[in-house]
């Protein structure tokens, strides 16, 4: 690890070590197939696991994935001109995309090995635009590959007509040390924050160095983890509900309000150049059109937002629970937010293990409820009643 | 009435506000007044904007022939100084016989002119736009009197649900209702008359199944159902329902309007949730929620029958009702 640290493609994939063996042989001719699907938990590197295996893929210099050639250095810095990337904005990858991107992917490569097409979450593809994937998946061009990245090779996710020509890459959760490690060594995070925010992370690596580098994500963090003291009435439950939702959403906007003005001023400047000869009403209705599909675009990656920063939130306040629970059986396991360990040792003796098992499953339940769409008020004010009554 | 029998009218009237329909009952009242007391008034009205402060001093100056008239000053606050003038000074020695009826938008254009008509004696009669929910259910047990009918206000609240703010529109359900009723209306009257308004149905199928009335939340259902409501706005009206009464019942006691600005909801509406309190406890009301929880998430596509899913909501109320009363 220490040897290739920073250099080695590889590197930034953390407590990976059969995966990384695996890939590295492939690229160097050993066992390479047209289409692969990584999987894993959130955090686990599904797409930092693509895109290493596509720097070692389009690595011109020895040993494969060497980080400095520039082959593996376009990849890694998004420049390579045969390496593409489908990352969903909203909720679902639409089909025209999709089906633009095959096409590309079907040419022969400009400059590289390679002609490689990423798509980050395989399993927000719709029907359709499955279906184009699935196509050149069947009758991959001799130099494409294709690399999926989903949390699991379950049907849920990847269809199975994909899955079953896909060459499987199970990526496991990384161990706090190992994220800890990372931190320490790539982004030089003192140690003892690094392992407080490495366990808090749950083997989330990105929201690992999120913790450590952002002061607001702690602040937001802490307010989560404060919740369950807070939670003395009925009232107090709405309240708290009402409190992880405005976060949720303030989150998600600092994250796309800046994206979104500029997106919208460029759009109206490429409008704007029109002009006002012939033709121009059929072109303002077609910019009023135009603008309205940037927004609804906008609308469905703020919603996805906000619903990944409530997730993030819900799973904070499910450590918490698992925490408390682990101290009423006093389990040999490390704790999760170890920052408030005295917290969930005082709620330990308060409480019978039943009923913190109900939380955590009241806090489960919740993030079951808004992934099949209920309305994430609802689910989370239903939850905090739950976790008031114990 | 007194008024037919000592037919003293008023000489000027100011009308100040815009709504529409509260301005032009004010000014066909006068009229009828005047009418009362002289069958054959004349009534001319005027727009302020436009009018010469000569033709003006014409028209309020004694009548040759005598007689009774109405002069209706549409839109005062548009009133040129000159026009203003001659207004004022008439209102000081009004013709007996003459009355003068000033529209004025109450804003502040114009502020100073209406400000001095009521100085001068004017009388008002206030016409403003009705933004509190109280005037507007007012508005509509008044309307019901007027036309010889009765409602309780939460059959009026509910009739504002359906129809909306629009006092013209409101007036004209009053009137239907008491015609077709005979003027007896309560809140299933309301929901059978508009199943097909989503707000009507949701909110009734809610209000009855948070306090616990199961065969009126059961009906309220059927017909929304009938009538092609989408299931997802009764299920969010559902959990809104649960929601509401928790937050009012867990801010304790206290007025409505101490509440209103702490909860962040309008007084009618806590107070109506205070009234639905009653037989809730702490624990009915966290079962309850759960039961919304399931149940939207259920309309939204996880229940073979929707409708089912809706009808089971209603009755984990009423069990959580009871369960906690126990
Ligand atoms: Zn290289």
């Amino acid at each position: 690890m220490t040897i290739v640290s920073g250099v080695d493609v590889f590197a930034h994939l953390v407590g990976q070590p059969e995966a990384v063996a695996s890939l590295r042989a492939a690229a160097s001719g050993t066992g390479m197939t047209h289409a692969w699907l990584f999987t894993g938990p959130a955090g686990s590197g599904r797409s930092v696991a693509a895109r290493s295996f596509a720097a070692a893929l389009q690595c011109v210099s020895k040993p494969v994935g060497c980080g400095t050639c520039r082959g593996c250095h376009m990849v890694q810095t998004g420049n390579h001109p045969d390496v593409r990337f489908v990352v969903p904005e909203g909720l679902s990858i639409p089909v025209a995309l999709m089906r633009e991107l095959v096409m590309r992917a079907a040419t022969t490569p400009a400059t590289g090995r390679w002609q490689i097409l990423i798509v980050e979450d395989a399993d927000r593809l719709t029907e359709a635009a499955g279906n184009a994937l699935l196509k050149a998946v069947e009758e991959p061009p001799e130099r494409t590959v294709f690399l999926l990245c989903a949390p699991s090779d379950h049907p849920d996710d990847v269809p199975l007509t994909i899955r079953s020509r896909c060459r499987v890459v199970t990526l496991r959760q990384p161990s706090p040390d190992a994220v800890a490690d990372l931190l320490m060594s790539r982004d030089g995070i003192p140690a003892e924050l690094a392992a407080m925010v490495a366990s808090a992370a749950q083997g989330h690596v990105g929201r690992a160095r999120r913790l450590a580098r952002d002061p607001e994500a702690r602040t937001r963090r802490a307010a989560v983890l404060a919740v369950p003291r807070q939670l003395s009435s009925v009232g107090a439950a709405f309240d708290a509900a009402n409190g992880l939702i405005s976060a949720a959403e303030a989150e998600s906007d600092a994250a796309t309000a800046e994206i979104d003005a500029v997106e919208r001023a460029e759009m109206e400047t490429a409008l704007g150049a029109g002009g006002t000869g012939k033709g121009a009403a059929g072109a303002v209705r077609g910019a009023a059109g135009q603008l309205k599909e940037l927004e609804r675009r906008q609308k469905s990656r703020a919603t996805r937002a906000q619903r990944d920063a409530l997730d993030r939130a819900l799973l904070d306040l499910a450590g918490f629970y698992r925490d408390v629970l682990a101290n009423q059986w006093a389990a040999p396991v490390r704790a999760i937010h170890s920052d408030v360990h005295a917290v969930a040792q005082a709620a330990a003796e308060r409480w019978s293990p039943e009923s913190t098992l109900r939380r955590l499953e009241a806090v489960m339940q919740c993030r079951t409820a808004i992934d099949a769409n209920v309305k994430p008020r609802i689910a989370v004010e239903a939850m905090m009643l739950s976790l008031w009554k114990g | 009435m007194s008024q037919a029998s000592s037919p003293q009218l008023t000489p000027v009237l100011l009308v100040l506000g815009d709504e529409e329909l509260l301005v032009s009952r004010a000014v066909a009242d006068a009229a009828a007044r005047a009418k009362v007391v002289d069958p054959d008034t004349e009534v001319r009205e005027f727009d302020a904007s436009t009018l010469l402060p000569g033709e003006l001093a014409g028209l309020l100056s004694p009548s040759l022939f005598g007689g009774n008239r109405v002069a209706v000053l549409r839109g005062g606050q548009d009133a040129k100084k000159d026009l203003v003038a001659v207004i004022l000074d008439y209102v000081k020695a009004p013709d007996p016989d003459v009355t003068l009826v000033i529209t004025h938008a109450g804003g502040a254009k114009g502020k100073a002119f209406a400000d001095s008509l009521v100085k001068a004696g004017a009388e008002v009669v206030p016409a403003a736009k009705l933004s509190k929910h109280r005037d507007r259910v007012d508005f509509v047990t008044a309307e019901f009197r007027r036309l010889g009918g009765k409602c309780g206000n939460d059959a009026a609240e509910a009739l504002i649900e359906a129809v909306g703010h629009d006092l013209r529109e409101l007036a004209a359900a009053c009137s239907q209702l008491v015609a077709d009723t005979g003027g007896r209306v309560d809140v299933a009257t309301i929901g059978r008359y508009y199943k097909g308004k989503a707000e009507v149905s949701g909110f009734t199928v809610s209000d009855a199944a948070v306090a616990g009335d199961v065969p009126a939340a059961l009906e309220a259902l059927r017909w929304a159902l009938h009538a092609g409501v989408d299931p997802v706005p009764i299920a969010d009206a559902l959990a809104d329902g649960v929601r509401t009464v928790a937050r009012v019942a867990s801010a304790g006691r206290g007025s409505a309007f101490q509440l209103a600005s702490t909860l962040g909801m309008p007084a009618w509406k806590i107070e109506k949730a205070q009234r639905q309190a009653r037989g809730w406890t702490p624990e009915g009301l966290v079962a309850a929620m759960q039961a919304a929880a399931v149940c939207n998430a259920d309309v939204k596509g996880g229940a073979e029958d929707r409708g089912y899913a809706l009808e089971r909501t209603i009755m984990a109320f009423a069990a959580a009702r009871q369960g906690g009363a126990k």
